[in-house]
């Protein structure tokens, strides 16, 4: 054939085929969905200290480990209330001159997912310890530590956010462990990841390949599995062995709340949070916003009431219900 | 007897290395290791290292003394005749000779002598026990620096102490090895008396005719010109080709380079360069790929922010593709371009060009990503504009040049090569434009630009110039043609429509249309159809030239290049299923399939082009033992690279399917990160077998070089005399 003969017509067929795929393929998706999608009405755009805390997470790679986007599938429901949509990205333009726009989606989840983060763990006493070293709270994470958004003073004035440190990782160091701007802008980022919900009346994305033994046992309290919730809602401040962290998290080994009778102070903490104890950082209300039903939050009391030594009775998940009408009667005045 | 010890012991390792990870496996929860670099841990390294020196010196003394013992409880059991007519069997013709000539003598005038025996013995058994007792000893006081070990102050005093300790230890190890040899060969010589003895006792006739009987038969010899008459035997075609003589063949021998018309040597340095560069890249590349792979499993070995693990990922993944892969590829490109169009390349000048822009991209972005610079967290597109337009300039100079040289070809068609090189740069131009314009990067419009140019990166620059150079050299290495010219047409036109369109399976259930990713899956499934034309193509060419493959240490890597481009293609296609990607996508799965296809065909490809490109440059050749070292580790450490990482990622899916906590999935991964870590050490030492191998193709040994100075001299004379 006399055109695969001839490279200006090879070639310049090539390039075109290709062109024209790429246009179909890429260009015209991409253009297409800037032009339709919006940011939703609950939207709000990040904050200085937020979008100063997005720069350092781009720059140093947090991308690389941690994804930010719920798929529409079962598997991925503990990283949000419903699946990301377009329009959860639509806000984001180029960053600057030189980088450009940052979705950070992600490609591989060796660390948690993290679109709703600000949701799970909005503690800023706990982000800043796992900050200066993940291995503090979570004894199996792999994450890097990023000692150097921090400092050491030897004397910290009333403005510094001290971080309480455990000795075993000060290696020496001398003073107290005060977290630099960069690291409260970082923590201010990540307490910003929360989903915002979709407008009234518009159908919210199913969650697809559901499991079906999930479904089966759905309603049956028995089928709760207290140690798991408390693993995915609780341990990383709590710690596995239920001792919590000195200076930051209280034990729940032995503690008057987790063992007494004041039941409805142990769900209002739960579900509403607590901040009573200046010796320790503020507990945020994780029940709420993870929505736990009265079926979990019983899981979750029975699993802390009888293990690490701790023999306090059961409850019924009737009970709790009771109590969390109660309660939430009392937040609607 | 040194060589079965190296064999017991290198056994030993060997279990002990498949054990420790299985027994982790095993243990179930595993932590990531505390270990970060200080002065202790270092101190502590190299005492372990010691204690395993002087363990194995030890055994090597023990090893030794049984020897001995051996020899000696030989001799006082075999019964003396049979020993000794043994050894007059082993008697060679002069050696007969001379004792027919001494026993005729004796028989004249008879005469007797006498010997000596064994004396030492007690002592050798003396000397065991102290090595021994020694062995136990230092064994015991390094047992006592392990409860100490956490005070430095102490393991330096001990460290102190040990190093006379040391040393005595080595003098004394090398005495007694000494005085073992020494015994032995008094031992030996003594053996050696006691036979003379018995062989001066010899007299009678019977045993002078059958040693002469002996003589004869070991005497008789062809006259080698049963078969061939008397003619004088030439090599009138030239078909004889004396090897160098070399020692044990300790690798079988493999075919020589072909010589081939001389090359332009300008044309040579250029090549020479870029393949240097290169390997330079890989080396630097897969140093930090290492050691990445070791903070998965002792996550606090540095906190520096410049080697951070977000930082310095990019690092590793952006320096083997455009320092190592585009580097290698363009010089073998440089090589494959002006020869299939029978031409010399258009311009050097833009060749040089296009290196230094490359490398400098290369260094620069390096630079940049560490100190925290980077374009927004697309993977392989971290490095700012800027650089990347360093990159993008070097691949236009180097398109033109490519395009001119084709132009002024003196072939009628173009060959098959230059389709596929000179489109691959075509296009990675393209999706290096689209995926730097600012034009429809804002929200989702930055995702399907990623999924697309991550994809086509791979699959329109890598891949598609790498087959290029394969139907270039794989052909020229067999020494046959391509098996079918129609059959690339068709993979080349069906890679273009298929892999163009599959980007986006790397984004499958996100919020990019549901429509998009239905076009990728089926795209990747279409894939099928190039990847079997090409692996067909590359099979069919072998056909009948299988038996090369055992003469040519080049074809192996074009073989493993070939079985990954089909298998780790299809690897591909099956990952960008639904199914597959709840199972296996954000798990290291997705590292494994790249590790397999980067690596298994790209980086095997590049090495086999190497290997045969660069001895008709330069006219040298690598040792075959040291390329043999390369291949093997590199296969080897990739299998165990990649296997224990697709076998944990699938456990670890099938966790996160069952709604099991997050931290469990990583806790279970350890072992086989911990695997991983391993492999890559193999294939990491196996990149410093390929860059000695490389000094060993480009720097002139001056030894080799004798006949050529020799002629050279020859020829001066002769000028001389003119």
């Amino acid at each position: 054939m006399e055109f695969l003969n001839n490279h200006k017509k090879l070639f310049t067929a090539a390039f075109l085929f290709f062109l024209l795929l790429t246009v179909c393929v890429a260009i015209m998706p991409a253009i297409n969905n800037q032009q339709r999608n919006a940011p939703l009405p609950g939207y709000t755009p990040l904050s200085d200290d937020a979008r100063k805390g997005k720069s350092l997470f781009v720059a140093n790679g947090c991308v690389a480990c941690h994804t930010q986007q719920v798929r529409n599938v079962d598997m991925d429901r503990p990283w949000g209330r419903r699946p990301s949509v377009a329009a959860d990205y639509a806000g984001m333009t180029r960053m600057d001159f030189w980088r450009n726009t940052a979705t950070l989606m992600g490609t591989g989840r060796t660390g948690p997912d993290l679109t709703d983060v600000g949701n799970r763990q909005p503690s800023l006493e706990w982000n800043l310890v796992h900050l200066f070293n993940p291995r503090i709270v979570v004894e199996a994470s792999i994450m890097p530590a990023y000692p150097w958004l921090f400092q050491f003073k030897k004397k910290p004035t009333e403005a510094d956010v001290v971080v309480n440190v455990p000795e075993a990782y000060l290696k020496g160091g001398e003073g107290k462990i005060v977290a630099t701007d960069e690291a409260l802008q970082l923590v201010a980022y990540l307490q910003s990841l929360k989903q915002v919900a979709l407008p009234d009346g518009r159908p919210t994305p199913e969650f697809l390949y559901a499991r079906e033994a999930a479904k089966k046992e759905g309603t049956a309290s028995e089928a709760m599995d207290g140690a798991l919730l408390y693993a995915t809602h609780c341990q990383s401040c709590h710690q596995t062995n239920g001792e919590g962290l000195p200076g930051a998290f209280p034990s729940l080994k032995g503690s008057s709340v987790v063992g007494g009778d004041n039941l409805e102070l142990y769900v209002d903490i739960i579900m509403n949070g607590y901040d009573a104890r200046p010796e320790y950082g503020a507990m945020p209300g994780i029940g709420t916003m993870m929505e736990l039903t009265a079926d979990e939050v019983a899981a979750i009391i029975n699993h802390e009431r009888t293990s690490w030594g701790n023999a306090a009775q059961e409850v019924t998940p009737e009970e709790i219900k009771e109590i969390m009408d109660f309660l939430a009667m009392g937040a609607n005045k | 007897m040194g060589s079965k010890l190296v064999k017991t012991t290198s056994s030993v390792g060997g279990v002990a290395l498949a054990l420790w990870p299985a027994v982790l496996v095993a243990q179930g929860e595993m932590r990531p290791f505390t270990f970060a670099f200080d002065v202790n841990a270092l101190v502590i390294l190299i005492l372990l290292s010691i204690l395993v020196l002087m363990f194995f010196l030890a055994i090597w003394l023990l090893h030794r003394i049984e020897a001995i013992k051996h020899v000696w409880g030989g001799k006082r059991s075999e019964g003396r005749d049979a020993k000794y007519g043994k050894y007059i069997q082993q008697l060679d013709a002069y050696q007969i000779d001379r004792l027919i000539t001494a026993i005729r003598k004796k028989r004249v005038a008879k005469r007797k002598r006498g010997s000596g025996a064994l004396r030492n013995v007690p002592l050798v058994i003396l000397f065991s026990a102290i090595s021994i007792t020694t062995m136990g000893q230092r064994l015991d006081g390094n047992k006592v620096v392990g409860t100490l070990w956490g005070e430095a102050g102490i393991i330096i005093t001990i460290a102190l102490l040990l190093i006379p300790i040391l040393a005595g230890f080595f003098i004394m190890v090398g005495k007694a090895s000494r005085i073992l040899k020494q015994y032995r060969q008094k031992m030996q010589s003594g053996e050696a008396e006691a036979f003379a003895d018995y062989l001066s006792h010899v007299e009678d006739e019977n045993t002078e005719g059958e040693l002469l009987e002996r003589k004869q038969a070991l005497d008789y010899r062809l006259t080698n010109a049963e078969l061939s008459g008397t003619e004088t035997a030439a090599d009138r075609m030239g078909i004889i080709n004396i090897r160098e003589s070399s020692g044990l063949p300790f690798v079988a021998v493999k075919k020589k380079a072909q010589k081939r018309p001389n090359i332009d040597p300008k044309l040579s340095k250029l090549i020479v360069w870029y393949l240097v560069a290169a390997t330079f890249w890989l080396l630097f590349g897969t140093t930090v790929g290492q050691y990445l792979g070791i903070k998965f499993v002792a996550p606090d070995i540095d906190q520096l922010s410049w080697l951070s693990f977000g930082r310095l990922r990019p690092v590793h993944t952006n320096m083997v593709f455009w320092g190592w892969a585009s580097l290698g590829m363009l010089g073998l490109g440089y090589y494959v371009v002006p020869h299939v169009s029978n031409v010399g390349i258009s311009s050097l000048k833009k060749g040089w060009y296009s290196f230094y822009l490359i490398n400098a991209a290369v260094v620069l972005g390096t630079l940049s990503l560490m100190a925290g610079i980077n374009n927004g967290g697309g993977e392989y597109r971290e490095y700012i504009w800027p650089i990347m337009a360093l990159f993008g300039i070097g691949l236009i100079i180097t398109l033109l040049n490519f395009l001119q040289t084709v132009a002024k070809r003196t072939t009628r068609e173009i060959y098959i090569s230059n389709w596929y090189i000179i489109s691959a740069v075509i296009f990675a131009l393209v999706i290096t434009i689209v995926a730097y314009a600012p034009w429809w990067q804002d929200g989702l419009g930055e995702t399907i630009i990623q999924g697309y140019y991550m994809h086509q990166g791979v699959g329109m620059w890598f891949m598609l110039f790498m087959l290029g150079v394969v139907y270039y050299l794989l052909p020229q290495q067999l020494n046959r043609p391509i098996y079918s010219y129609s059959l690339g047409i068709l993979a080349f036109w069906t890679q273009i429509l298929f892999y163009t369109v599959i980007g986006t399976h790397h984004f499958v259930f996100s919020a990019i249309p549901w429509w998009l990713q239905t076009v990728a899956i089926v795209g990747s499934v279409g894939m099928v159809i190039p990847v079997a034309a090409g692996t067909a193509n590359f099979l069919m060419t072998f056909k009948g030239a299988w038996y090369k493959i055992k003469d040519s240490y080049t074809l192996p890597f074009f073989l493993i290049g070939i079985v990954f481009y089909f298998t780790g293609s299809l690897q591909g296609t099956a990952e960008a299923f639904r199914y597959t990607n709840l199972l296996w996508h954000f798990t290291d799965f997705t590292v494994a399939h790249s590790h397999l296809t980067m690596y298994g065909i790209i980086s095997f490809f590049l090495w086999a082009g190497i290997y045969a490109l660069v001895p008709r440059l330069t006219g040298r050749e690598a040792p075959q033992s040291t390329v043999g070292a390369h291949f093997w580790l590199a296969l080897i450490g990739l299998m165990f690279y990649t296997i224990p990482l697709m076998y944990g990622s699938t456990l670890k899916g099938m966790m996160w399917m069952d709604g099991k906590p997050f931290i469990d999935g990583v806790s279970m991964m350890m072992p086989y990160w911990l695997w991983r870590a391993i492999g890559g050490s193999l294939m990491w030492l196996s990149h410093l077998f390929f860059a000695y191998n490389m000094y060993k193709m480009l720097v002139v040994d001056r030894a080799l070089d004798i006949r050529e100075a020799a002629i050279q001299q020859v020829a001066k004379d002769d000028n001389k005399t003119n």
